[in-house]
């Protein structure tokens, strides 16, 4: 059926013949791999994040008993691009006091993190731009970028708000990684190995063999603290509309604002899908006799399940407030995390 | 070696927060300056009067029955009681009989309008602690109150329906059943929101306990309505004084324990149940009758003389003062509303806490600006 993975190989194979038939070192042949992987990255980005804001227009709508955008194409199908196109055409605002460098980069940092994060996502069998050896390190060190660019916001702004807001993001984010990295700890001890692609193997073609049964809590932690990470409610304290007008990026416009915008809804998909590769056997069936279905639309259909309990958990929740948050991360999901991991252990010792 | 900074403490400073006038959670333009250390207030002043329309002003220039379109705008969210103030207290004034048909509308709509103001204030207080959804089930039921309004007096906002000595027009023949229809669902919705918000421990833990407002602080700044309500106290004007014809109904004064964002959720959301209650018992006893407003001379005139008069609208105590001089048009009007009370006690009781639990303590008191501004 429509798999990647052979189509790819022997495409790269074949390029490789020719190259060494001209002559050009291979080095150029990975370098154009490169560029072209990072332009497919940028693409499934941009159709993702546009899927995602219309997405969650319709999930929001049809929550709260409404039809939500109907006017631009068949059930609004292209109003993420009208938002777009009229965010392009919004003038620049740039505050006078502002710290225009830093103003200038803070979403340019937000975005180049969350698209970097993509590079080691496995979206189907073979579809991966770089299977790291350190894959979900490499992932839990990216996403600890953002935090930066959220105080660079914050900071730039020189806006009261906007610094609350940023101020709230970092502690938040950086109480939050702490239980997330433990919950991902027990995926990879179970799997033995860091690399993505390993992991999702590792876990077998039978749901039952996945390692959401044995991680239950693991998965628990990681997604209640995925969702802090990605600043969705009921942790989206750093831009808390009703508290601080809209946090760190109040003062941002036009494309800027959308940048932030664009990493938003990237990063959700972002922890939906590692969600799915640690937990849900990734692009594998729940079972054998189902891989017919090709192995990318398993990966988007279990991605795009979490990345829709995400939005729910928002149309439904109110908002905790910031000590209750940093409370929770630090007195309820940490010590749960440590159990976590001495019980996988335990596991791994006797069972493994 | 010494560095240059060893030593010297890391500066820290307080620094001022202008909240509003445009801010998503002040309700209108209410300015709060903020002296913040961190996430805690240290100091709050409110500012008021971008909303001044000087209403009471310009009731000494228009006559009685011309100035009933403004007591509209004095809560917008709630025409009817405002509508409802001023005719009480201008019946008052000139001893005037209102036929029993039109008490009965009142209270009806009286009533139904509480729970539509108390729909906005679900509404937005939902939003203010960050849940969005319970606002917009708030506005769909509110639209079926809307509906039964504009089939009454064709208007959905201001309605200017209650009059001196009486109501405009009398209720169209389809009114009561979709009236009725619409308490019977209301009911399974308030549950349904409690089920969205009472049990949800997120909720919860933004709710109780914070903004305690003890009963001696709320009885020295006047607060009035749910807001005294929520912090034990038996205070409604519909029995405490009763007007119109509230002492034929059968109805109960909910009220809260400690006076916390909980307790004043939870008096409301009782309150809810209570007006169902109290239409579906006026729409049983209506009166029939052609007569629903009295007759009044071409020129009203009342006698001159003083008249203070207060209802119960669904933020607190509503009053009129009114002085004739005998002349058409009243010699001087003075409104008391009650959320220029209830937001007085805003400042003392969220002092110490967190940003965020002044956006649920502001939300809670249910203030509308302008009631506080006139």
């Amino acid at each position: 059926m429509l798999e990647f993975d052979g189509l790819l190989l022997n495409i790269y194979n074949s390029l490789s013949l020719w190259f060494e038939s001209l002559g050009v070192p291979l080095i150029w042949l990975d370098l154009l791999v490169m560029v072209f992987a990072g332009a497919v990255i940028l693409g499934v980005i941009a159709v993702s994040v546009l899927f995602l804001v219309w997405w969650e227009r319709k999930v929001s709508a049809h929550i709260q008993d409404r039809l939500g955008p109907m006017r631009t194409g068949k059930h609004g199908v292209l109003q993420t691009l009208a938002d777009g196109i009229k965010l392009l055409q919004k003038e620049d605002i740039v505050p006078r006091v502002a710290d225009k460098k830093v103003y200038f980069w803070a979403p340019v940092v937000c975005f180049v993190t969350a698209y970097m994060a993509y590079i080691v996502i496995p979206f189907g069998k073979g579809l991966i731009a770089r299977d790291l050896n350190i894959g979900i390190f490499y992932i839990v060190a990216i996403t600890s970028f953002t935090i930066i660019s959220l105080l660079m916001a914050g900071w730039a702004s020189n806006n009261k708000y906007a610094l609350l807001g940023g101020m709230r993001s970092a502690a938040q984010i950086v109480s939050y990684e702490v239980p997330l990295t433990l919950a991902v700890i027990g995926a990879v001890m179970l799997a033995g190995s860091l690399s993505m692609v390993d992991i999702v193997k590792a876990q077998g073609p039978y749901f039952w063999r996945w390692y959401w049964l044995p991680q239950i809590l693991g998965f628990g932690i990681y997604f209640v603290a995925a969702t802090a990470e990605a600043n969705r409610t009921p942790f989206d304290l750093p831009e808390a509309e009703q508290e601080l007008v809209a946090g760190f990026n109040v003062e941002y416009s036009g494309m800027k604002f959308a940048m932030f915008f664009l990493a938003e809804f990237a990063n959700m998909f972002t922890v939906s899908a590692i969600a799915t590769t640690l937990f849900l056997g990734g692009w594998q069936p729940p079972l054998p006799g189902l891989s017919f279905i090709p192995s990318w639309i398993w990966f988007f259909g279990k991605t795009l399940f979490l990345v829709f309990v995400i939005m729910w958990f928002r149309w439904t929740y109110p908002r905790l407030r910031v000590d209750q948050l940093m409370g929770f991360a630090w007195k309820f999901l940490l010590p749960l995390a440590f159990a976590n991991l001495f019980l996988t252990g335990l596991g791994v010792y006797f069972f493994g | 070696m010494e560095s240059a900074t060893y030593g010297k403490k890391l500066r820290e400073e307080e620094f001022l927060i202008n909240m509003g006038p445009q801010h998503p959670s002040t309700h209108g333009v209410l300015r709060l300056v903020l002296k913040m250390e961190g996430e805690f207030i240290r100091e709050l002043t409110p500012h008021v009067g971008y909303l001044h329309r000087s209403i009471e002003k310009i009731a000494e220039n228009r006559t009685y029955n011309q100035f009933m379109p403004f007591t509209d705008r004095i809560d917008y969210c709630a025409s009817m009681p405002s509508n409802l103030a001023f005719a009480v207290a201008v019946e008052k004034l000139a001893e005037m009989e209102v036929p029993e048909r039109a008490e009965y509308l009142r209270v009806i709509m009286v009533e139904l309008n509480r729970i539509a103001s108390h729909l906005i204030w679900l509404g937005t207080m939902s939003l203010d602690l960050g849940a969005v959804t319970p606002f917009l089930y708030a506005f769909r039921e509110r639209e079926w109150i809307l509906d039964l309004f504009e089939m009454t007096c064709g208007q959905r906002l201001t309605y200017h329906y209650i009059r001196v000595g009486g109501v405009s027009r009398d209720i169209p023949p389809e009114f009561e059943k979709s009236c009725r229809a619409f308490i019977k669902s209301f009911r399974k919705k308030v549950d349904d929101y409690e089920a969205i918000l009472t049990e949800n421990p997120i909720f919860l833990s933004r709710t109780k306990g914070i903004g305690i407002l003890p009963l001696d602080l709320a009885k020295d700044l006047g607060a009035s309505g749910p807001t005294i309500r929520g912090s034990n106290y038996e205070w409604d004007i519909r029995k405490v004084e009763p007007y119109s014809v509230y002492n034929k109904f059968d109805f109960k004064i909910p009220t809260g324990k400690n006076g916390d964002v909980w307790d004043r959720y939870m008096v409301r959301i009782e309150e809810f149940r209570q007006s169902c209650n109290i239409v579906e018992q006026a729409l049983d006893g209506l009166p029939e009758s052609d007569t629903i407003r009295a007759k009044m001379k071409a020129v009203f005139r009342p006698p001159a003389g003083e008249v203070f008069s207060r209802i119960e609208a669904p933020r607190g105590e509503m009053g009129y003062y009114i002085v004739s001089a005998g002349d058409k048009k009243p010699y001087r009007v003075k409104i008391r509303t009650a959320s220029y009370n209830n937001l007085q006690c805003l400042g003392p009781i969220s002092i110490g806490l967190k940003i965020a639990d002044l956006v649920a303590i502001f939300g809670s008191l249910d203030v509308i600006l302008p009631e506080v501004d006139r």
